[in-house]
């Protein structure tokens, strides 16, 4: 068939199919290509990373003159030294104090008592909103935490919407950082108060993140949107000393005032806002850090990034940045690279004045490094910090964290600081206010190079689209190899059978899947054990896996399944590696759709062992030279995918490496399902298994 | 443009006062039976340190059937004579409302909270009096009729998706009732205008005066509302029309701000006067009105933290027998004195300071001030549950709309004074509409009571549902509930799917997303009235509103639906896309069905081996051989060999083909 169809197909074939073909004949040499310009499209990405605009013409950022007065922040800096006075006394007393200032504004306050969600592994919700009855059921009165709600109506606004204000505070720690963010987001309600100008309301949740700050904001997100009206998931109050406590809070709020107690709400959030100060401030200036990484790679509207950007750089001089991996900036072939970058972009000015292409050498390693951690977090599919919860609901949130410049000891130093953190905060808000549409003009699939500059997604997909590319002509190509070989030696009894090989490699491929999946699962079994030390769990999971591994292989070689093949298949392999980089390919696709950063990162991991494998046997026999550096390429490649390689390899990278544990690696992967990260499911599910069939190629007895 | 209206007002406004002056004289006794107008004003301070105003103005006029366009007015508007008589009114309501109304805050058991407080944006209802078919088409034309009388974008209630009308949830009143609410309409001073040119003084002269337009747009809360009624006698003489304009607006009296903030529970109320929240006094009134008045109204629970503020200052209350005024203000001082105090029947009861507007000169206008001397906290009367509607669900396919009602006060209240009887219920009227996009389940509706799910049938006293159909009408939803006294809280819940709008079915800024008007909720059971013992009352029209015992009735907030909504910026690239799968689909269609491509292999190999014009000979006659005997032919000419062949299956082929010969041999 292979021989005869080819021939037809050169015959009369229009052209598309004789590129097809032709690619497809050379696909050794296309997939170098692709692979070589892949890596340089990847590397080129700072080069042609954008700069931020406001998209959206009604957010207007600073417009207004700011309104915030030294009166407000005297204020907020009042509530700071109350709570710094209140300090080793009991949690509950310093939100009182918070929910008294907050009334004092007239803004209504309600405390949510919650109990945080522990981190359970539910397979099968991996896409879905956990549902929320299933958590409250075995939970103690110890882990209550209290969440403070103050919200301010607008005044003549029609309430329909809101924007939300978090700042994490842990009561019985009462950090100097947490009781300035509260200061910041006193000193901006006390102002939003009294303003003419609101069209949506406020919200402020001073989450409680005793157990947390993302689980005491998810709590609150969970009790706004998906309230349990009937009263089985809450615990009976007789069991709690605790539980009374906020009916005894709001009884002292509203002495006499007979308001109705109980969750508020206020209209569908707009956007949602966390400020954070950093316990540790640095020496230099004050620095603003944003955090935009919600769960599974999903970004805020670039919008809110850049109205924050353009406020705290153009009004407020505060010195912005996102997160970036600091060991990159040290790696000097980064910064001959950018360098060589450089100086082309110089020669391509010199040629033509309008080519504006090339970026100084140090901005590349930054813009680099930004990319890179954008990448791995967007990757890792973790939220990296409260703001998390809320893109659950479809709510486009960030984390401000602004780490102050001294030591907080002087108060006309904290009224300066809250003043400009204020500012921020008053402008950021005024200019969503102005919003009369949701966020929805910008981009939302984007990675940043820094907090001005972006790369949209139609740029980052180059590189992805060039790995992959070279996948299903490879397949193609070792099909059709594998079905020629075969083609001259066919015996009657073979022609039938031609089919069913092929399908027996799919067998084979699919089984091996049919694994991944019985190893993504085995966590969930193991926490389920008693003994919680880490790397017994690891080896015990390693072990499993192996094992199950070895029954699925006894299974797979059963004469159930085996299609009488008298001798083993000479080119079997090839075949087998067809399929696999098939299962590879569509496993990547489907990957990039779910998330993007995971996909690009995995294929960078994946796509060379899946192109280059080949059984050392045959390399061994041809004993040539080309032959050997193959085999050694393929085992350094086999042993890089190899996840937990792969994953101290990252370390070694990004983190500063100190000491490696295997305990840590089950700690990753812990946290990977436990915030429900698809990364997780590919790993598992894509990733590990096309390794495995890699190595079995690798290993193969031809 | 602008010349035009202003020289029109001039001119009307010289020919309406020429008239009026020349006319006032003779016919005064003639005026007094048949039209009057009365203006009024009801200050109220709220506990959250506001300052209600609602001004009333009170306008009825004959109702003349005979001729029946070219009766002229004397105080009446014409515009709104016509409605009357061209539609045929029994009654209707429109409401412009900018702000929510708190009533958490600013109660929601009194009448100004019952009738005034509106939902956001315009609402209109209205009674016909003409034969069922043709009520929608009333509606329309009258939606029309006061979009251009009050510059407003009514008009978009004439389409039959937004509008709709309940049975009896709503009014008692069994009638042509239609009822559209517009949620987005903003509300600006270009309304305000032709609603005051309904006045005969306009505000030119009188109580109206005071509404400087800056600083009713600042408040917190401003509706302004027109009630017409027709009341239909049997002798002709006696039916009357009735226009009843309101305007309610809670104004924030200027505050200093005490230094320390949170311990404003001991601050006190911020004094006021007229001049210092409207920055106008009244100069006098309107000498077309009837009466003119001014009311200070103290709530009930001001007034008994007066009286316990007394009973503190026990020694002065103990020896103190002077007069009634000055133990009253002891919590506070007025800049003028009152004619009247009038005090409510009941027991603990709010009272009322009445002031008549009379001609002031220049030098002293009327301006009423209040100046507070103690710090006072107290409560507005609440509605008998409180409710509030919010959404559940996220992410753009479902969703829920649940409505939870808290026992207040009120139904303490309620339950002590039915004490007596065994079982006491207390009844709910929700009605609710929602916008046909919103496709509401109505099996999912589900009643929690005191947190434990209920079977809706064991509390639905009466249920009225009329689904929605799509692009052509919205769903509505009436229930009647009645609750055991008892319960705390019950929450319904009833899920939707959101649906999916054409293109052109999207509003400017869809983007926003699309609102549910507010539920309202009554309670036929509780009325909302105040009674005052003395008659005289009776004569000023606003205190005799507030004296009839109308249902306490409140709206829930507007819920904001975020709908898929197409990308609205990139048409283009929807157009290059379209068109180039487009291209792509008939090009690769044009072409499979124009090419052969067994003839195209055969001209190619023609062209290779230029030998076969005796091979093309046979194998058209093979063909031919087939195309005629195809069923004995077919085994006869084998296909060519290929790895297929084995014997066996030569061996089937023979065996088939040898039945197939025979068969056709013996069928012949």
């Amino acid at each position: 068939m292979g021989e005869g169809e080819v021939e037809k197909a050169k015959m009369g074939a229009r052209p598309i199919v004789k590129l097809g073909i032709f690619l497809i004949s050379h696909s050794s040499f296309v997939s170098v290509i692709c692979l070589i310009t892949a890596i340089v499209a990847l590397l080129l990405l700072p080069v042609l990373a954008k700069n931020t605009y406001i998209s959206e013409n009604a957010l207007m950022p600073g417009s207004g003159n700011s309104m915030l007065s030294t009166q407000d922040v005297s204020e907020a800096n009042k509530l700071v030294k109350d709570l710094a006075h209140l300090y080793l006394r009991s949690p509950i007393e310093s939100q009182q104090v918070i929910g008294q200032y907050m009334s004092g504004l007239d803004a209504e306050v309600t405390y949510q008592k919650f109990y945080p969600q522990l981190n359970q592994f539910h397979p099968l919700h991996f896409f879905t909103n956990s549902d929320s009855g299933i958590s409250s059921n075995n939970m103690n009165c110890s882990s209550l935490g209290i969440n403070t709600v103050g919200i301010i109506r607008a005044p003549r606004g029609d309430g329909k919407e809101a924007i939300v204000l978090v700042t994490p505070y842990n009561p019985e720690k009462n950090g100097v950082g947490e009781a300035l963010s509260l200061g910041i987001a006193y000193s901006v309600f006390s102002l939003l108060s009294r303003v003419t100008w609101l069209a949506k309301d406020i919200v402020w949740l001073v989450a409680d993140s005793r157990y947390g700050e993302h689980s005491a904001v998810d709590a609150w997100l969970r009790e706004y949107h998906d309230p349990v009206f009937h009263g089985d998931g809450i615990i009976d109050s007789e069991a709690c000393n605790e539980s009374n406590t906020t009916t005894e809070l709001e009884q002292k709020l509203y002495v006499d005032k007979k308001f109705y107690s109980g969750f508020r709400r206020a209209g569908t959030m707009a956007a949602a806002l966390v400020i954070k100060v950093a316990e540790d401030g640095n020496h230099f200036e004050d620095i603003l850090n944003i955090y935009a990484e919600a769960s599974n790679g999903q970004m805020p509207n670039l919008d809110l990034i850049n109205i924050v950007n353009y406020l705290a750089v153009h009004k407020q001089g505060l010195r912005i940045q996102v997160k970036k991996i600091w060991s990159l900036l040290g790696f000097r072939w980064l910064n001959t690279l950018g360098v060589i970058f450089e100086s082309v972009g110089q020669i391509a000015r010199s040629l033509n004045p309008q080519w504006k292409f090339g970026i100084p050498a140090s901005e590349y390693v930054e813009g680099t490094a930004t990319l890179a951690s954008s990448l791995y977090y967007q990757g890792l599919g973790v939220p990296t910090g409260p703001h998390g919860a809320f893109r659950d609901y479809q709510i486009d949130a960030i984390t401000l964290e602004i780490s102050p410049k001294v030591s907080h000891s002087k108060t006309t130093m904290h009224n300066d600081f809250i003043l400009r953190g204020g500012r921020l905060l008053e402008g950021v808000v005024r200019s969503i206010n102005n919003l009369l549409e949701k966020f929805h003009q910008s981009f939302f699939l984007y990675l940043l190079t820094s907090p001005s500059k972006f790369v949209s997604v139609g740029v980052y997909m180059i590189p992805f689209v060039l790995l992959v590319t070279p996948l299903p002509l490879v397949a193609a190509s070792l099909h059709i190899d594998a079905s020629k070989s075969t083609t001259p030696q066919t015996t009657e009894g073979d022609v039938s059978r031609k089919s069913w090989k092929w399908l027996n490699s799919a067998r084979k491929v699919f089984v091996i899947h049919l694994w991944g999946v019985v190893v993504a699962l085995l966590p969930y079994f193991l926490c389920r054990m008693p003994n919680n030390n880490l790397t017994t769990n690891f080896t015990l999971w390693g072990l499993l896996s192996a094992f199950s591994l070895r029954i699925l292989y006894l299974l797979l070689g059963s004469p159930v399944f085996e299609v009488s093949t008298s001798q083993p298949e000479k080119r079997e392999w090839a075949r087998l590696k067809s399929v696999t980089t098939t299962a590879a390919f569509i496993g990547l696709s489907l990957m990039s759709v779910i998330n993007f950063a995971t996909a690009e990162i995995g294929a960078l991991f994946i796509i060379p062992i899946c192109l280059m494998v080949r059984p050392l046997k045959l390399d061994a026999q041809a004993r040539s030279l080309r032959t050997l550096l193959r085999a050694t390429c393929n085992l350094v490649l086999g042993l890089i995918a190899f996840p937990p390689v792969a994953y101290v390899l990252l370390k070694l990278v990004f983190d500063d490496f100190d000491c490696f544990n295997v305990g840590e690696y089950w700690n990753w992967v812990e946290s990977l399902w436990a915030w429900n990260s698809a990364t997780y499911l590919y790993v598992g599910i894509v990733h590990l298994p096309c390794w495995a069939l890699c190595m079995h190629i690798l290993f193969h007895p031809c | 443009m602008d010349l035009l209206p202003i020289s029109l007002f001039l001119l009307t406004f010289i020919i309406f006062s020429t008239t009026t002056l020349l006319l006032a004289q003779p016919q005064q006794q003639y005026q007094d039976q048949y039209e009057e107008f009365s203006e009024e004003l009801l200050l109220k301070p709220l506990p959250d340190r506001k300052l209600l105003t609602h001004f009333h103005f009170h306008n009825q006029a004959p109702l003349h059937n005979h001729h029946s366009f070219s009766t002229h007015h004397h105080l009446f508007p014409k515009p709104i004579s016509h409605l009357v008589k061209k539609f045929h009114i029994k009654e209707m309501e429109l409401s412009f409302t900018q702000g929510r109304w708190n009533y958490e805050r600013w109660g929601g058991f009194d009448p100004i909270s019952s009738s005034n407080a509106k939902p956001p944006g315009v609402e209109l209802w209205a009674i016909f009096d003409v034969p069922p078919l043709q009520v929608d088409a009333s509606w329309k034309n009258l939606t029309h009729a006061l979009s251009g009388l009050f510059c407003a974008s009514i008009n978009f209630l004439e389409s039959s998706t937004s509008y709709s009308a309940p049975k009896w949830a709503f009014q008692s009143d069994l009638g042509s009732l239609r009822y559209g609410t517009l949620p987005r309409e903003a509300v600006c001073t270009e309304n305000l205008t032709p609603w005051l040119k309904l006045l005969p003084c306009r505000d030119k002269a009188g109580i109206s005066t005071l509404m400087d337009r800056p600083s009713i747009y600042r408040s917190f809360y401003h509706s302004q509302r027109l009630h017409l009624r027709s009341s239909i006698a049997e002798d002709r003489l006696s039916s009357r029309i009735i226009l009843e304009q309101t305007l309610t607006v809670v104004l924030q009296p200027d505050i200093q701000r005490a230094g320390m903030n949170y311990i404003s529970e001991t601050s006190l109320q911020p004094s006021w006067s007229l001049s210092s929240i409207f920055g106008r006094k009244i100069n006098g009134r309107c000498v077309l009105a009837k009466s003119s008045n001014v009311y200070l109204q103290l709530e009930r629970g001001l007034v008994t933290e007066l009286e316990n503020l007394l009973k503190d200052t026990a020694i002065f209350a103990a020896n103190d027998t002077g007069s009634e005024n000055f133990r009253r203000n002891i919590g506070f001082e007025l800049s003028v004195n009152p004619s009247k105090v009038h005090k409510e029947v009941e027991k603990s009861s709010s009272i009322l300071y009445e002031y008549p507007i009379k001609e002031y000169k220049d030098s002293e206008q009327f301006d009423l001030g209040l100046t507070w001397k103690h710090p006072l906290v107290w409560s507005s009367p609440h509605a008998p549950l409180y409710a509030s509607r919010f959404l559940t669900g996220s992410g753009n396919e479902r969703g829920a709309i649940a409505i939870s009602l808290k026992s207040t006060e009120s139904t303490q209240g309620f339950v002590a004074a039915n004490n007596v009887k065994e079982r006491c219920k207390l009844q709910v009227n929700i009605l609710q509409m929602v916008p046909w996009y919103i496709k509401v389940y109505y099996h999912t509706l589900k009643l929690f009571v005191d947190e434990k799910p209920q079977a809706v049938i064991d509390f639905v006293e009466r249920m009225r549902v009329s689904p929605s159909e799509d692009k052509v009408s919205p769903g509505l939803m009436e229930l009647v509930l009645k609750f055991p006294c008892e319960a705390k809280s019950a929450v319904l819940n009833i899920d939707f799917d959101k649906g999916f709008l054409h293109i052109d079915e999207y509003p400017p800024d869809a983007n926003q997303g699309f609102d549910i008007p507010s539920a309202i909720i009554s309670f036929p059971e509780f009325h909302a009235g105040l009674q005052f013992s003395d008659n005289s009352l009776r004569k000023s029209p606003m205190l005799s509103k507030f004296q009839e015992k109308s249902r306490v009735l409140s709206y829930t907030e507007v819920l904001l639906v975020p709908l898929t909504t197409p990308d609205f910026s990139m048409p283009y690239n929807v157009i290059t896309i379209t068109c180039t799968i487009f291209a792509l689909y008939f090009g690769s269609l044009l072409n499979v069905l124009r090419r052969r491509v067994g003839e195209e292999e055969r001209l190619l190999k023609k062209k290779d081996t230029n030998k076969g014009l005796l091979l093309q000979v046979l194998a058209k006659l093979s063909a031919k051989l087939r195309g005629r005997s195809s069923e004995s032919a077919q085994p006869q000419s084998p296909p060519p060999p290929s790895s297929f062949i084995s014997p066996k299956l030569v061996l089937k082929v023979v065996l088939v083909a040898g039945v197939a010969v025979t068969w056709q041999y013996y069928s012949q």
